[in-house]
């Protein structure tokens, strides 16, 4: 009934499935746990307590969110074991040590001082408290570091030597295949739009309050919205930036990708290759459908000059290819979001000089539509490099189809399903209790309506504003 | 790897050594905090609840982080004993990881909701009970031996040979076991009723657990030719013997600090001695094994480059967790105030 084709599809089904939603959390909490940091050390410093309110705020939704990525996490770990299990013995002497490092240096870290930044103000102090949630940021940041670079790794492998008997990939030198040649522009352009991400929910929750009348004069609400703008305005351009060398680096070792990416099936060797609008990807007849481009401008873009020539899918054998639509897809999902992020900044600088940033409810009305937008564009990205990495795992060396574990076509769809049912129940669950928690605007009162930690405190029971009822009674008895 | 001086040391002990550290520290420290949540089960109420939890909140995200450095130490420094052994135990470890979540979640998510709440403890209880249980079942299938196909180093049996008699019994054990963790635990860090009530708990949860150490031990002899000679010839005989003897003198001491003296600590410490003698106990049995019976530690080892790479990390970051963990404990030392958690 089952062969050895649908369980490697299934498999590649169920780890799409996992890391993406897995992705989700540390695309949200890396940004978020460096703005808590920041929060909290603009509160020392004494800019006022109302960046202690939004500590507080900001720090209950990353509770959430870190601990949906911790468990969602722990599965990738094994994942590879289980599913992938001839990859995990090939590439093991290789990937395995920095993966072993990202456990040593970066999760360990994370979860040690987690404790101390969420319950521990009280006990350690705010000069420690302080240092513990620096930590934590910079634990999520070394976290991004080694992964990234193991991505990387399988993108563009360096620094090894294949062995002839087991087919392992041995080390050679750990400096080179761990700062492999795409990892420094994947670490940027990753890094950048976790802060993204973060940027614009934060914008997108401020700018719901400010929308909302009862709260607009919220303090916290304009205090996050105009952070998350200046974010938008001075980080979204970077990304453009930072996008295009990354793009420029893909060309150079995974041309094909490029090529996927662009809908490029047919070769310009006179340069003046088209930039693709829009299209239907067609790999029956190896065209661009219903085509719409501007001509020159992918040759401007990837090669910087007119009549730069680029090659195109029918240099490549269909065997090499990876499947065009999807990749063509996702990547301009990822660049129009972008381009709008960019608009947003922009919106919002102009706003900011007429003096209407807290009032202009159609910059608000964009700013909450953009509030999910890094992470869809976060999820883009990674679908337009992952699947143009197709058919291999490790580039150019051991394909996708036999790197999986020897496992039958049930159980990986049984274990399927049993994961889909789960991450809707539990994740679907606990978005839900963080879009509650962001529809509460943040506390308007002195300090006497700070939350005071008192010594063992779990995240949750935050005591609510003046009556002291818990939030979460005083919400469900509306 | 030459030291110099004449001094040799292999890598490849060095690191079946960490990783056996890695997962015994996952043991007892996920131990109690699993054990914790099936106590969830005989605690209903609410208030009990709160102070059970909030005595894990601040630690359990880093005591299940070793899980991860078994998991991503074995990857990196056995790659093949982790090509093998996965797939062996795809069911028991899909179950693990499913069940991690809704335990995972339920600390966070208990929280946030008052209608639910009850659906959030139940998760975390049944999230606990599972995950235990399948630890302990890939603890007999693993012991039990796993079939290899070393031409095409793959996993060569069937997709439920991990289900015996003897991974049943190992995985209830499991559950026993870190029972008594939860509860001496909670002896430790809670006062008044609670406490009196794991404090009696402590004593089942106890004999179970030693009862079921005696089973095993008296099982896994006659699993495999070579642990019936390693534990029962020459050598191994006496150190055996010395385990058990220790063991039972353990659990005597264990008991004793329950009730005689009624200790507040010593029931904790004591119960993760005997988990250690277990522990020993199991690298008699299988060393020099990663997957018994047919891969020694170093048909599976990683290159020495690989190994010599980590261990300069592991060598400066393992006593930094160490040293940091160990804080986080302190700062959060003490009885839990059941009235801290409100206004």
């Amino acid at each position: 009934m089952f062969d050895h084709a649908d369980a490697v599809l299934l498999a590649r089904i169920q780890f799409a499935f996992t890391v993406s939603f897995h992705f989700l959390f540390p695309a949200f909490s890396i940004g978020l746990a460096s703005y808590l940091a920041v929060l909290n050390g603009l509160w020392l410093a004494g800019y006022g307590h109302v960046y202690r309110v939004l500590f507080d705020y900001w720090k209950k939704i990353f509770a959430l969110v870190f601990a949906m990525g911790v468990v969602s996490g722990i599965v990738m770990s094994y994942q590879f074991g289980t599913n992938w299990s001839v990859f995990s013995d090939k590439a093991g002497p290789v990937i395995g040590a920095p993966m072993a490092y990202e456990v040593l240096s970066a999760f360990f870290l994370e979860a040690g001082f987690l404790g101390i930044m969420l319950f521990g103000r009280e006990r350690v102090g705010n000069a420690l408290h302080m240092v513990a949630t620096a930590v934590v940021a910079i634990g999520t940041l070394l976290s991004a570091f080694w992964i990234l670079s193991v991505n990387s790794w399988m993108h563009t492998p360096a620094g090894f030597t294949i062995d002839a008997v087991t087919g392992q990939f041995l080390p050679t030198n750990f400096w080179e295949s761990i700062f492999n040649p795409s990892f420094p522009y994947r670490l940027a352009h990753t890094v950048t739009a976790a802060f993204l991400t973060t940027a614009f929910i934060v914008g997108g929750v401020g700018a719901w309050h400010l929308l909302r009348h009862t709260a607009g004069d919220n303090p916290g609400a304009r205090r996050m919205f105009s952070m998350a703008m200046w974010m938008a305005a001075v980080v979204a351009p970077i990304q453009v930036f930072i996008g295009d060398l990354h793009g420029l680096n893909t060309l150079e070792h995974q041309p094909q990708k490029v090529m996927a990416m662009e809908g490029h099936y047919e070769s310009h060797p006179e340069g003046w290759a088209p930039l693709y609008l829009f299209g239907i990807p067609n790999d029956e007849e190896q065209r661009l459908d219903y085509a719409v481009g501007v001509p020159g401008l992918s040759s401007l873009i990837l090669g910087h000059s007119l009549s730069a020539p680029l090659a195109g899918l029918d240099t490549i054998p269909d065997d090499e290819q990876p499947p065009v639509a999807i990749v063509f897809w996702s990547f301009r999902v990822m660049v129009g979001l972008g381009l709008m992020m960019v608009a947003a900044g922009v919106w919002s600088l102009f706003c900011r000089w007429r003096g209407t940033l807290f009032t202009s409810r159609p910059l608000h009305l964009y700013a909450v539509a953009m509030g999910p937008s890094g992470l869809v564009a976060v999820l883009a990205g990674w679908v337009t490099t992952e699947v143009g990495r197709q058919p291999y795992t490790i580039w150019g060396l051991l394909r996708t189809a036999d790197s999986a574990a020897p496992l039958d076509a049930s159980a990986v769809g049984a274990s399927l399903m049993a994961f889909v049912v789960v991450y809707f129940i539990v994740f679907g669950a606990g978005t839900f209790y963080v879009l509650r928690l962001m529809a509460k605007a943040p506390i308007t009162g002195g300090p006497d309506d700070w939350e005071t930690r008192a010594p063992i405190r779990t995240a949750g029971i935050a005591p609510g504003p003046a009556q002291g009822t818990p939030m979460d009674e005083r919400e469900e008895a509306r | 790897m030459e030291l110099g001086l004449g001094v040799n040391v292999d890598l490849t002990v060095v690191w079946a050594f960490l990783i056996a550290f890695a997962v015994f520290a996952y043991v007892v420290l996920d131990g109690f905090d699993l054990g914790l949540g099936m106590l969830f089960a005989v605690a209903p109420d609410r208030r009990d609840r709160d102070v059970m939890m909030n005595s894990v909140a601040p630690v359990w995200d880093g005591n299940e982080t070793w899980l991860v450095l078994g998991g991503g130490g074995l990857l990196a420094a056995f790659p093949l004993a982790y090509a093998l052994v996965l797939p062996a135990l795809y069911a028991p470890i899909i179950a693990m990881l499913l069940a991690l979540i809704f335990r995972g979640v339920a600390f966070e998510f208990r929280w946030r909701t008052e209608r639910w709440r009850g659906v959030w403890d139940l998760a975390f209880i049944a999230g606990s009970g599972m995950a235990s249980f399948a630890q302990g079942v890939a603890l007999g299938a693993l012991l039990q031996g796993i079939e290899v196909d070393m031409t095409t180093r793959s996993y060569a049996g069937g997709w439920f040979d991990w289900l015996t008699p003897f991974s049943i019994v190992t995985g209830i054990a499991v559950m026993a076991g870190y029972c008594l963790l939860g509860a001496t635990w909670l002896v430790m860090k809670t006062e008044g009723d609670l406490q009196d009530r794991m404090r009696r708990l402590a004593w089942p949860f106890g004999l179970a657990t030693l009862g079921f150490i005696g089973i095993v031990s008296l099982w896994t002899p006659f699993l495999q030719d070579g642990y019936y000679n390693r534990w029962f010839t020459g050598w191994g005989l006496v150190l055996a013997g010395l385990v058990g003897a220790a063991v039972l003198l353990v659990a005597w001491r264990m008991f004793t600090s329950l009730t005689v003296h009624r200790h507040e600590y010593r029931p904790f410490l004591q119960a993760i001695m005997l988990f250690a003698l277990c522990f020993v106990g199991l690298g008699i049995a299988m060393w020099p094994y990663v997957v018994p019976v047919e891969v020694t530690i170093w048909d599976a080892a990683a290159p020495e480059k690989s190994q010599v790479f980590m261990l300069v990390g592991a060598a400066v970051l393992i006593p930094l967790i160490l040293g940091y963990t160990a804080y986080a404990y302190w700062i959060f030392r003490g009885k839990i105030d059941p009235d801290a958690g409100y206004h």
